[in-house]
């Protein structure tokens, strides 16, 4: 199930273990919610965590983030010179930015209020404001940073807040259900900067989605999750996974056209 | 302070030639921007209800210092809101209850506290003056206090804007960026006491969290970044501190409530600019 060595990566790709889960439980409320996950995430690979409601997938990216306790073990092998292995630098993009929209904040004071403490109620320094603008363009976003956070709309600021998560660039990228209520275009446009970012900065990426089929093409792995791994491997394999068409219906009569 | 007084005595005004006038108005001065640069926080991280119980709650520690037999209550009140903001916090985090509740219930009991404590033998209005502020009467000495935690906890709050911004952004953004939420809103309503507690004298028990909401909400409605936010708000807050000192010395009322009634008109321009840039924006967009 856990295969360690892969094959047709490119070739900058170093495909080593970044981030290794082992027998990772999480009780809440005297529930078990996790159980007995192992699992490695690798350096230039994109992991997708797939399941029902209630599986325990945002669960799981919350142990990552370390807001609740687990038991088991966490490994992080710092790839990248900074983050220290019990705390290494996790980049997040939460599903729904649970914000206040009238927020009178820009997306420049967003990258400002991360990368220093230089207050940001002076004039942004001359070094946050290149950096927000490279972080920006990475993400083909560079023309929103003087708008207000609220006034993005859903694709925009997912893509603002991937920019904000990869600065600096962190040791391990979270990613929940990062497409949710986006149109399709918006959500094209998502997939295709995570896949980019991916190779370019040797991203270990784990997304959770509830998208299977959305996810196949970009997905290097996925993971199917219902409180334990029900299975794991490429997305080939996944899909021809009994217990996953059924949970998906992927065997009921094929999708109906779409009406145009 | 001698320059100050010299200073404003030659301003041509009749009221600049009375020394408690230009002792009050350097209070203004020295308050009003840390109202408003803590204004903008508290709105931002909706905390409005927070600072507005802390307010209350002094009540019952000026009843508290009262009862210790303290001459002056202020420590007594400063050190009892302290204990009740920090318990807000406390409290809401292990009952994990709303915080609205838990603020209701904790200004519940520290009001009726310190109602209980003041009214003994019928004494509640030789307190009232808590109630509506003083600033006429305010002392250089005061003043000087003033000044200290102005420079303290504005120092602070520059120091740690970022972060305080980023948490009412979103808590959980906040703590993958490694930071620790906890101490983060631990110092941030240490500090909201500090300023509320610190001006209560002059202000007032009722009115000291209009001071902080007010020039933040109206900046609200016409920033576009956190820059402008925070220049509108000091703006609004020292020109409705300063025309509220003048419009009370004429008229003959309470400074604090004066000031809180010029900001708010200045809440209604900023509220009429941004209907008018809405429609102008629709208009544009046609």
């Amino acid at each position: 199930m856990e295969a360690h060595h892969h094959h047709g990566l490119a070739p900058h790709v170093c495909g080593e273990c970044c981030t290794k889960l082992e027998n990772l439980g999480v009780t809440l409320n005297g529930v078990p919610v996790l159980e007995d996950i192992s699992l490695h995430l690798h350096c230039g690979e994109l992991t997708t965590l797939v399941g029902p409601n209630g599986a325990g997938k945002t669960t799981l990216l919350r142990a990552l983030l370390g807001e609740i306790p687990h038991t088991g073990s966490i490994h992080f092998l710092p790839v990248f010179g900074h983050g220290r292995e019990d705390a290494p630098a996790i980049g997040y993009v939460p599903q729904r930015l649970d914000f206040d929209r009238f927020s009178p904040m820009s997306v420049q004071d967003a990258f400002s209020c991360v990368l220093s403490r230089w207050p940001v109620v002076l004039w942004p320094t001359r070094r946050d404001r290149e950096t927000a603008r490279e972080a920006l363009a990475a993400v083909h976003a560079e023309h929103l940073i003087a708008r207000k956070l609220g006034q993005l709309s859903g694709g925009e600021l997912q893509r603002v807040l991937l920019a904000l998560s990869l600065t600096p660039v962190p040791n391990l990228l979270l990613l929940d259900e990062p497409v949710s209520g986006i149109d399709l275009p918006g959500q094209e446009m998502f997939y295709r900067t995570v896949s980019e970012l991916r190779r370019r900065y040797d991203l270990s990426i784990l997304m959770v989605s509830h998208d299977l089929v959305g996810v196949t093409a970009v997905s290097d792995r996925i993971v199917f999750l219902d409180h334990r791994i029900v299975c794991a491997g490429k997305p080939a394999e996944v899909i021809a996974n009994p217990e996953v068409r059924r949970t998906f219906g992927l065997d009921l009569a094929p999708a109906a056209p779409e009406t145009p | 302070m001698n320059t100050w007084h010299h200073l404003i005595s030659l301003l041509p005004f009749e009221w600049t030639q009375f020394a408690f006038m230009r002792t009050a108005l350097l209070a203004v001065l020295l308050a009003s921007p840390l109202f408003a640069l803590m204004g903008t926080l508290v709105v931002n991280n909706r905390m409005a209800f927070f600072s507005d119980a802390i307010g209350h709650a002094s009540l019952t520690g000026v009843g508290l210092g009262v009862l210790l037999g303290l001459a002056d209550p202020l420590w007594a009140l400063v050190a009892f809101a302290m204990i009740l903001g920090l318990g807000i916090i406390a409290l809401q985090r292990y009952t994990r209850s709303s915080m609205d509740t838990v603020i209701s219930l904790s200004m519940s009991f520290s009001i009726a506290l310190g109602v209980v404590l003041l009214s003994r033998g019928g004494n509640f209005n030789q307190f009232s003056h808590y109630l509506i502020g003083d600033l006429l009467s305010i002392t250089p000495g005061e003043v000087g206090q003033l000044l200290i935690t102005t420079l303290l906890v504005g120092g602070g709050l520059l120091f740690g804007y970022n972060r305080i911004l980023l948490l009412g952004l979103n808590e959980s953004l906040a703590r993958s960026r490694g930071q620790s939420v906890w101490w983060a809103q631990m110092l941030f309503c240490a500090a909201v006491v500090m300023v509320v507690t610190m001006n209560l004298s002059w202000v007032g028990i009722l009115i000291v969290n209009s001071m902080l909401i007010v020039p933040a909400a109206g900046a609200r409605n016409i920033a576009n970044n956190a820059r402008q936010y925070v220049l509108y708000a000091v703006g609004i807050a020292i020109f409705s501190g300063v025309a509220g000192l003048i419009v009370s010395y004429y008229a003959n009322t309470a400074t604090g409530a004066s000031i809180v009634l010029v900001a708010m008109a200045c809440y209604l321009v900023t509220l009429s600019i941004k209907a008018t840039r809405e429609v102008l924006g629709r208009r544009s967009a046609v």
